[in-house]
Parts: structure tokens; C-alpha cells; sequence
């Protein structure tokens, strides 16, 4: 949204322990295009050596005082960007231009998006740009299999940076990439190990920039062309949370009532927010000749993205979620019912 | 809920903010019936949101109305719920 080009933009780094965060934040700093990006860490896990590292690469460093991010130092989170802003406003710090949150191991990243995006002076002068999530190709399996914590991080991501990929066999590798893309079908999914990561692709290319947008959307829709492949059956299965969670994409033949669909999504997160790990998708609104973008991280709604022209052929509206306990039939059931009664509620006041 | 106001403020400029306004309140009175709740305009400004059993309560916009509704009623208005989307089925089958 124009509104949002003069916010600066603010990436997470996240991903289980030892997945490799710090070692991507380095190479990723180390490009000369994002030098002027401020880093603020939390010191909770792999503590000493996080704290080591980022000071050498950014002096605008700001160690994050106490236990996690997502639960004790929200207010923390908040206090040091403010802070950080404050900083940068009275000439003390360079102008930085990007703000990279690395996350704990065992952070649940949704508390932190919402900070970022609701906090109202955070807000006013930052918005959120690409969630990296790193995953570990040895032990990401069993991690998505044990750790709710773990299958947020993939699941809210934006961009997937599996890392260790030299030192697993390639049918871990493969079993690794399966796992993380049944839990995000969407995500562009990267191996770090054998070749350099693209910075840009990382942090800067993303639904606000105006000359990768389309890029993006169509990434985001390339997953729902596969979709049969990723959906998995609906399981309650407490034991493994991966099983929980399901990705699929929703194809509407007739467009998007724009009030309807409000409704109904401001209606599901409201209820069922805990449960909607990831909503995102391009709709073709009644009235409207250019698709609208839209895209949401459990409670959070970003504003809806107004695009040029559409990504390809396909003019439906596509959308892509990834849901915990809730399945396709279900989205798909109430989503159609609420656009039925808007196209009905139309007619009717037509012929009135 | 923490979802930008901005988000869900109209259809795009497509039809007056009035006529939408208004729009939205009757689209969201078919849904909150399946509640016995009702949303009434309050001066273009805000919105009064009402129970069967006289409570009410004054709301600012579309994002407040499914928390004060929630308080209203004592559980969730999940949009999923069967007996809501038998109401609506039953709503546009009528016609």
C-alpha cells in the first residue's frame, strides 16, 4: 500500500534451536545492500554467542534484556524498537533503513508480529516485511513432529531456509523438504548450504514492493496449483502437531463479495484466530477490475494490497490458508455460505 | 484482534460510504439473527450492537463488533458454526 512505502520494514529471523539463525543473519547482514539495517536479538538460548557475533556485525545492536520475546519481553519488544526509533530520529544511531528481529529458538513468533503491527506508535513508523524461518534438514521432522513452537515458525513464514542440508543424506533432506511443505506449501523453500543466499529474495522482496508484488503473488499461487499433493487428511492426533496442521488452497469460480468477505474473516479470527496460522490470496472483489491482494497471521489482517493487473490468466480469487484442526470443507463451507447471502442480499435489493 | 482498521473499511470505493455503511450493517444483521443479537447504524459514527435480552452495547467498528458480541452471548460467533450456516442456507434458499 502506498501509505505503508515510507514505513521501514521489519524482517524476523526465526527457527528452532540450532537451526542456524545467527549464521544466516551474518551472511545475510554481510551484503552490502542491507549495511544499513539495525539487528535486535533476545538473548534467551544460544545466549554468549548470539550476543558475540551480532555486536561484531552491527553496532546498532540491542540486546534484548530478559527471557523470551513472544510471552515476558513483548513490552520489551516494544520499549527497544521505540527506543531504537528514538535513536535513529535524534541522530544518535545511522538512519537505518530495515530492522531485523531475531527470534529465540523456542519463541512462538505470532506475539511478536503482533507487536509490530499493532503496537500504535511501532506501527505509525514500521511495517512488517518477509518472516525467515530457518530449519534444520537433520532434525526438522522430528521437531514439527514434537514442537508446536517449531510448526508456527514454518507455518507464518514467508521464506524457508533449510539449512544442514551438507550434513543430512539426501532422502533426509527430501523427508525434510516434504515435512516443511506440507506444513507451508507456500513459502519459497531454500537450501543455504551449497550456494549463497539471496539477500534480496530473503528480506526485501515481499507484497509491499512494488516491483516484486506480482513475484510474490505468484509464488503464493504456484502452491495452490499443487495443491492435492500437500493437502493431507484432517487428524486429531495431539502427539504430533504437524499432524494438526493442514495447508490447502481454495479456488472461487464467482468473485468476492469485498463486505462478505470481511465479515467472514474478521468473524473466523476472531473465534478461531489461535487456529489460522496463515491466510493469504488474491481475490477478484465484485466491482472491482484489478485484483486485491490479502494476507493475515493468526489475528493479524494485513490492509489489503491493491494490484495493477492480475499475476496470470486465472482471474478467480485463490487463496491459500494453513489452518490448525479446522479443514478445507469447513473454510470452504462457511466462506461460500457468507457470499451466497451477499449475492443474494444484492439481488434482492436490486429487484426492490 | 489485532487487524488494521484500514483493512476492512469499505468495498474499494466502488459505492458510497453510506450505501456500504449500510450494506454492511444489514449483511451483518443476517449472520448476528443466528445469534439473536442485532446491530443497529448509530449515527454514521458508530455502531449499536444489541442483545434479545435488552443488553447493549456501543461499538466503533466492523473489527468490535465479534469481541462485544462474544462478551453478549457468553461464547464464540465462529462463522464455521453448523447452526449458522443452516441459517443461512435456509436465508438463500428463501428467495
Amino acid at each position: 500500500m502506498t501509505k505503508e512505502l515510507g514505513h521501514i520494514p521489519v524482517n524476523i529471523i526465526t527457527g528452532f534451536l540450532g537451526s542456524g539463525k545467527t549464521t544466516l543473519l551474518q551472511r545475510l547482514l554481510n551484503s552490502d545492500e542491507f549495511a544499513d539495517t539495525a539487528v535486535l536479538i533476545n538473548e534467551f538460548g544460544e545466549v554468549g554467542l548470539d550476543h558475540h557475533l551480532l555486536e561484531e556485525i552491527d553496532e546498532n545492536t540491542l540486546l534484548l534484556q530478559s527471557g523470551c520475546i513472544c510471552c515476558t519481553i513483548r513490552g520489551d519488544l516494544k520499549d527497544a524498537i521505540r527506543d531504537l526509533y528514538s535513536r535513529r530520529e535524534r541522530g544518535e544511531i545511522p538512519a537505518f533503513r530495515r530492522l531485523v528481529v531475531e527470534t529465540t529458538g523456542l519463541a512462538d513468533p505470532a506475539p511478536i508480529l503482533a507487536t509490530i503491527t499493532s503496537e500504535p506508535v511501532i506501527r505509525h513508523h514500521f511495517r512488517l516485511g518477509n518472516v525467515i524461518t530457518t530449519v534444520d534438514a537433520v532434525n526438522v521432522v522430528m521437531q514439527l513432529r514434537r514442537q508446536p513452537e517449531s510448526v508456527k515458525q514454518v507455518a507464518v513464514a514467508d521464506r524457508i531456509v533449510l539449512t544442514k542440508t551438507d550434513l543430512a543424506k539426501p532422502d533426509v533432506v527430501k523427508k525434510a523438504r516434504d515435512a516443511v511443505r506440507r506444513v507451508n506449501p507456500a513459502a519459497p523453500l531454500i537450501e543455504s548450504a551449497n550456494a549463497p543466499v539471496d539477500p534480496s529474495l530473503l528480506l526485501a522482496h515481499d507484497i509491499h514492493d512494488d516491483s516484486h508484488k506480482l513475484a510474490e503473488v505468484a509464488r503464493w499461487l504456484e502452491a495452490t496449483r499443487h495443491d492435492d499433493h500437500h493437502e493431507r487428511p484432517h487428524r486429531h492426533d495431539a502427539n504430533r502437531h504437524d499432524a494438526r496442521i493442514t495447508a490447502f488452497a481454495l479456488v472461487f469460480e464467482r468473485p468476492m463479495d469485498w463486505t462478505a468477505f470481511g465479515i467472514w474473516l474478521t468473524m473466523l479470527l476472531q473465534s478461531r484466530g489461535e487456529d489460522v496460522l496463515r491466510v493469504k490470496g488474491i481475490l477478484n472483489v465484485v466491482g472491482v477490475p484489478t485484483p486485491v491482494v490479502i494476507h493475515g497471521v493468526q489475528h493479524i489482517v494485513h490492509p489489503p494490497v491493491h494490484m495493477k493487473k492480475w499475476p496470470d490468466d486465472d482471474k478467480r480469487s485463490r487463496i491459500v490458508f494453513i489452518v490448525r484442526d479446522i479443514s478445507k470443507e469447513e473454510i470452504a463451507n462457511s466462506l461460500s455460505a457468507f457470499n451466497r447471502l451477499a449475492r443474494d442480499l444484492d439481488r434482492n435489493h436490486d429487484a426492490a | 484482534m489485532s487487524a488494521s482498521p484500514e483493512a476492512f473499511g469499505g468495498r474499494q470505493g466502488v459505492v458510497p460510504r453510506r450505501q456500504e455503511r449500510l450494506y454492511r450493517v444489514k449483511l451483518i444483521n443476517e449472520i448476528l439473527k443466528s445469534f439473536a443479537l442485532r446491530l443497529d447504524d448509530w449515527q454514521g459514527q458508530s455502531f449499536i450492537l444489541s442483545s434479545r435480552t435488552g443488553k447493549t452495547e456501543i461499538v466503533d467498528d466492523l473489527m468490535a463488533v465479534w469481541p462485544a458480541a462474544e462478551k453478549m452471548i457468553g461464547r464464540q460467533l465462529d462463522p464455521m458454526d453448523p447452526a449458522l450456516l443452516a441459517h443461512l442456507r435456509h436465508q438463500t434458499m428463501g428467495h
